[in-house]
């Protein structure tokens, strides 16, 4: 009950903004949302549903840049997947800090892999890569 | 100002998990503490990308040397959610066998490790000479005491034989009384106790914010487990329980991991008694476009993998996450107010390798200047036990 109720939750506060949603199995849904509603959708399933976050994965599709943010609600075993598409060359999305301590690395690491800027978060420095990398060059883009 | 650290302690591309701590004190306390990862950053990720996907498990297998089937695990798991299929029972079976395997020799290491650093180096020796015999188990089965090369999509590589079972069972309820020792060892020693105990704890509120995961969430009270919470493999086929202590201290981790060393021998014992038989392999051929997450609880915690698949014959993205990833952050939190002669114990108790405390050292608050080193830290961390030892001896 509390899996589709997640959903319900999720769909209707996303309401226009959710521009795709697929269950890909019984424990693993992917929600694809406009980047301006992550901060509220993080929030309600941090906050309200005290899902787990587990970790964001950075993806260049050469065309944008898309974040996905996994969350594991871990008492009923669900994984759901929160990806937002940013258009290049405006990689810009707000920073998950302010609601969780953990999103600090994973933010700088993305940010020095595929050159996203997380606004809010202060301290955006080399997390893997050494301090002299130079600037503009990301690893994980499709065009390195 | 940025300033240039200098790594202390032998510093070598083949350790494992080369973490940089450095210690803000201010006279015996810890105030900040500055934690530097990437100093062996070999960007796997990438490599992954130019593999193809019977490949890559040997590639991820490399990642860790000591937990070196969580990654292959977690990503065969992968796969199989992105074919939306399961791999054949006895595979499942032979897999979670080995997954076992690798938490009880892995526990035993950190055991040792924990008892090297409060200074009771009779433990250090014995965990590790019970932990050989788990590698000689692997050693029969997989034929490589690491690496063991056995997880592939869609199956495992090699198949287990009856004939040997008898003997991995006797060789593991063998090692049940061992532990039985080591848990008199650390439950009943007042010293243990008292160099444990409230040192360095980690709040529920800690372990929410901070996403912590494994045997560091578990002594929190935090009753999270992969292997239950989202089954995969053979764990809903047999009988276990997920361990959990309320102290959120170094002592609770220890003892979580101590006890997990019984559910993981009845596990395996189990699988050993129900394995059914029949093929070990699906024979994967082709791996559609398509998207994949796998996770598999590693004797550190939750480890992710998230495959997408283009319908070529590599993976067009493939993001690892590892469980310390998350738990070392969170020493942040854990090791500032505490005593300096504590702080060895504290980030060791999350279970990073061992070269993460060679790399410490204490910087003096006000003056900037560095005061001791890793090896420093652990000599001090043996001192306390033994003044503690001595100070119960004379009253």
């Amino acid at each position: 009950m509390k899996r589709e109720a997640i959903i319900e939750n999720i769909k209707v506060r996303s309401g226009k903004d959710l521009v795709e949603f697929t269950d890909k199995s019984k424990n693993r849904f992917y929600f694809t949302i406009n980047k301006k509603i992550l901060p509220q959708i993080a929030r309600y399933l941090f906050n309200e549903e005290k899902a787990r976050f587990s970790t964001a994965s950075g993806v260049d599709t050469r065309k944008a840049v898309e974040i996905l943010y996994h969350f594991s609600v871990d008492d009923i075993g669900l994984y759901i997947s929160l990806r937002v598409i940013l258009e290049k060359p405006n990689l810009e999305v707000d920073s998950l800090l302010g609601l969780f301590k953990c999103a600090e690395w994973i933010e700088m690491e993305i940010h020095e892999m595929l050159g996203v800027n997380f606004k809010g978060h202060e301290n955006l420095k080399h997390l893997l890569l050494k301090d002299d990398w130079p600037e503009g060059n990301y690893p994980l883009r499709r065009d390195m | 100002m940025a300033h240039k650290i200098i790594p202390i302690g032998p510093y070598h591309p083949l350790q494992d998990e080369p973490e940089f701590f450095k210690l803000h004190v201010d006279g015996e306390t810890v105030v900040d503490i500055d934690i530097e990862i990437g100093y062996n950053h070999r960007l796997i990720e990438k490599i992954a990308e130019s593999k193809s996907f019977d490949q890559v498990t040997f590639l991820v297998e490399r990642i860790c040397g000591i937990c070196s089937t969580s990654h292959p695990f977690a990503y065969v798991n992968a796969i199989d959610d992105l074919l939306g299929v399961k791999s054949p029972e006895r595979a499942l079976y032979i897999r979670t066998v080995i997954g076992e395997l690798e938490r009880v020799h892995s526990h035993l290491l950190w055991l040792g490790l924990a008892g090297h650093f409060l200074g009771y180096n009779t433990v250090w020796m014995w965990a590790w000479r019970y932990r050989e015999p788990v590698l000689d188990i692997f050693e029969k089965v997989a034929g490589n005491r690491q690496n063991y090369a056995m997880m592939k999509p869609g199956g495992v590589r090699r198949d287990m034989f009856e004939e040997d079972f008898p003997w991995i069972k006797k060789t593991l309820k063998d090692l049940i009384p061992k532990v039985d020792m080591f848990k008199g060892a650390v439950m009943d020693d007042p010293v243990i106790h008292a160099r444990t105990e409230g040192v360095g704890v980690l709040t529920k509120e800690d372990v929410r914010q901070y996403c912590v995961v494994g045997p560091t969430a578990r002594a929190s009270g935090v009753g999270i487990d992969i292997r239950k919470d989202d089954p995969y493999a053979a764990y809903d086929k047999v009988e276990w329980k997920v361990i959990t202590q309320e102290g959120g201290d170094v002592y609770s981790k220890a003892v979580v991991r101590i006890l997990e060393l019984y559910e993981s021998i009845n596990i395996i014992l189990q699988c050993l008694d129900k394995m059914p038989k029949g093929p070990i392999d699906s024979g994967i051929k082709d791996i559609p476009p398509g998207e994949g997450i796998g996770r598999h609880e590693a004797p550190r915690g939750e480890v992710v993998h998230y495959i997408m698949a283009d319908g070529g014959n590599s993976p067009a993205r493939h993001k690892i996450r590892a469980p310390s990833y998350m738990n070392v952050a969170s020493n942040k939190k854990a090791v500032i107010g505490e005593s300096i002669s504590d702080a060895t114990i504290i980030l060791a108790a999350v279970d990073p390798c061992y070269c993460c405390t060679e790399r410490m050292a204490v910087v003096d608050y006000k003056t900037g200047k560095k005061l001791m080193d890793g090896q420093d830290l652990v000599r001090l961390s043996q001192e306390k036990t033994r003044k503690i030892a001595e100070k119960r001896i004379r009253s």
